[in-house]
């Protein structure tokens, strides 16, 4: 096997937007515009831009949510696309991710352990007391206890929604999680907890992240390469000190620039 | 330098609990060509505090405890007649969202010219003339008067709402996480044009945010809130550098930092409750 867990070649992704007078036109808005990435083996690659970038695109076509236009996804060193949909399916369960808003993304009449064991049921693993076992185990492994299993959505906070957001995803043992700004919706100080357990995890279940996310600041925290996209296209990519010490795109020192905070130790 | 404003001990309570405050002795006051930031987390009282000063508590809260003096006067002794020649004319205020906050059917020439044709009763040429220098001044080219807020980007409507906030030429301006659903380049802009226009007005600005590295970009004094309550208040160099309050210190150390050297800490909030919050 290769160093390389994922790794996505040329991908080409198009939306047809209504345009002109009363939306008869149509144009073309590239919103991945032949994006290659690599994501080694129990690393985390880190995906920056700014709204519109393509980034949240790139995620949903990474783990085949969205169709392609083009290019190539291989997990493994086998093209998704190539995969018959039962095979496909059997390996969604090693492609796993988790959502910006942790208001939105769990279903608001399951109980937390039904949310949880849900993937464990639609893959087929384990009997009803394994099942249970297991999210039993990983949901007090992301800091949350036996009682809250047959809690719902509402009764918890965003920081601890967002644990069972991880909690769901990573039950199944996954080997690749894309993190779309799994972060930006919490407080500084429930977002240092989040980003610390997501490291924790990864050590222990030797996980490979794409992490999606606007913070320059958090992405230097938690990434050892990052891409930074622009308007479809990939800018820049590069290990985390050499984009963030001796970024060679002018956009990319923009970015860098604008991360509010350094003004003070500049003057 | 004399106070633009004052809030003493300032208590909001909701209406059926008196005893739930949700802002709890909250004092602080702000003067002239100065940005006070209120940090804190979500739920710790920021928000409602400058709702408070404003006078625009919805129903289901009251303010029990405490003034709030606009230059020297109180407003809650003012009529709500009183009140409304205040608002808009002599504190602005810039809302969160830019998305919701500006009226969809209505170009934004004419949401900017309606406070300077209700508060000063400018028309006509005047009005056109005036607006168009207001665009200009927060960077939006004149011509664009007569566009609808859908036709801008995010980073355009938060000017408009600026330009609204400033058109009467206030002397206070209230933001409420001005920047905060905006890209970091698009924040930047922002922030160094509230900054410009605080230092060319000599306007007083109250900064809601709950990002530090905001705060340390424009503040000049720093006010913390945990759970209703200040905790800790100064200048920005005291608060960010030499932290006093165990609360303040620990949220510090949430904070990530540029060069990515200082390691993450997160609070320990079992450990802050048996920390007596001074009320």
């Amino acid at each position: 096997m290769s160093e390389f867990i994922l790794k996505a070649r040329d991908l080409n992704k198009f939306y047809t937007q209504r345009s002109g007078r009363f939306g008869f036109g149509t144009t073309q808005i590239k919103a991945l515009d032949n994006v290659s990435i690599e994501l080694r083996h129990a690393s985390t690659l880190a995906v920056v831009g700014e709204s519109g970038s393509g980034k949240s695109t790139l995620a949903r076509c990474l783990l085949q949510l969205q169709p392609l236009d083009g290019g190539s996804v291989f997990f493994q060193g086998r093209d998704l696309a190539d995969l018959p949909s039962n095979e496909l399916r059997r390996q969604r369960r090693h492609l796993q991710m988790i959502f910006q808003d942790p208001f939105a993304s769990l279903n608001p009449r399951m109980q937390v352990g039904e949310i949880v064991e849900e993937g464990l049921l639609i893959h087929g693993l384990g009997n009803k007391d394994e099942r249970y076992e297991k999210a039993l185990k990983m949901l007090k492994r992301v800091g949350l206890s036996e009682s809250d299993m047959k809690k719902y959505p509402h009764e918890f906070s965003g920081g601890q929604r967002q644990r069972i957001g991880i909690a769901r995803a990573l039950v199944l043992s996954p080997k690749v999680v894309v993190c779309d700004e799994p972060v930006s919706a919490l407080d500084v100080s429930i977002q240092a907890q989040i980003l610390l357990l997501l490291k924790e995890l990864q050590k222990e279940m030797s996980l490979s992240y794409i992490f999606i996310s606007h913070d320059l600041r958090v992405v230097r925290h938690i990434a050892d390469e990052i891409v930074v996209m622009h308007q479809g296209k990939v800018v820049e990519k590069g290990s985390i000190q050499e984009v963030y010490e001796s970024p060679k795109q002018e956009y990319t020192q923009n970015l860098l620039e604008a991360i509010p905070g350094q003004k003070r130790q500049a003057a | 330098m004399s106070k633009l404003l004052t809030i003493e001990e300032l208590t909001v309570a909701t209406t059926n609990a008196l005893d739930r405050k949700l802002v709890n002795m909250v004092s602080l006051s702000i003067e002239p060509g100065r940005t006070t930031c209120v940090v804190g987390e979500s739920g710790s009282g920021k928000s409602l505090t400058a709702l408070s000063v404003m006078g625009l508590l919805s129903k289901q809260l009251v303010r029990t405890h405490g003034r709030v003096l606009f230059q020297g006067k109180d407003l809650a002794s003012l009529s709500s007649e009183d009140m409304r020649k205040i608002r808009g004319r002599q504190i602005g205020m810039i809302f969160q969202e830019p998305m919701t906050s500006l009226n969809p059917v209505l170009t934004i020439g004419f949401q900017i010219g309606e406070p300077l044709t209700v508060h000063l009763g400018y028309k006509g040429d005047v009005l056109k003339a005036k607006v168009s220098e207001l665009l200009e001044q927060v960077g939006i080219p004149a011509n664009r008067a007569g566009s609808y807020p859908d036709e801008l980007s995010g980073g355009q409507r938060q000017r408009v709402m600026i330009a609204m906030s400033i058109a009467c030429q206030p002397l206070m301006l209230i933001a409420d996480e001005p920047t905060t659903a905006l890209d970091v380049t698009v924040q930047s802009q922002i922030l160094s044009l509230l900054d410009g226009l605080k230092t060319s007005m000599n306007m007083g600005m109250l900064l809601i945010t709950h990002d530090f590295g905001v705060v340390s970009d424009v503040a000049d004094d720093v006010v913390v809130m945990f759970r209703g309550s200040v905790v800790e208040a100064g200048s920005v160099d005291q608060v960010l550098n030499r932290p006093q309050h165990p609360y303040t210190k620990a949220l510090l150390d949430c904070v990530p930092d540029v060069a990515g050297k200082k390691p993450l800490k997160p609070i320990d909030y079992a450990w802050l409750n048996e920390l007596e919050v001074p009320a």
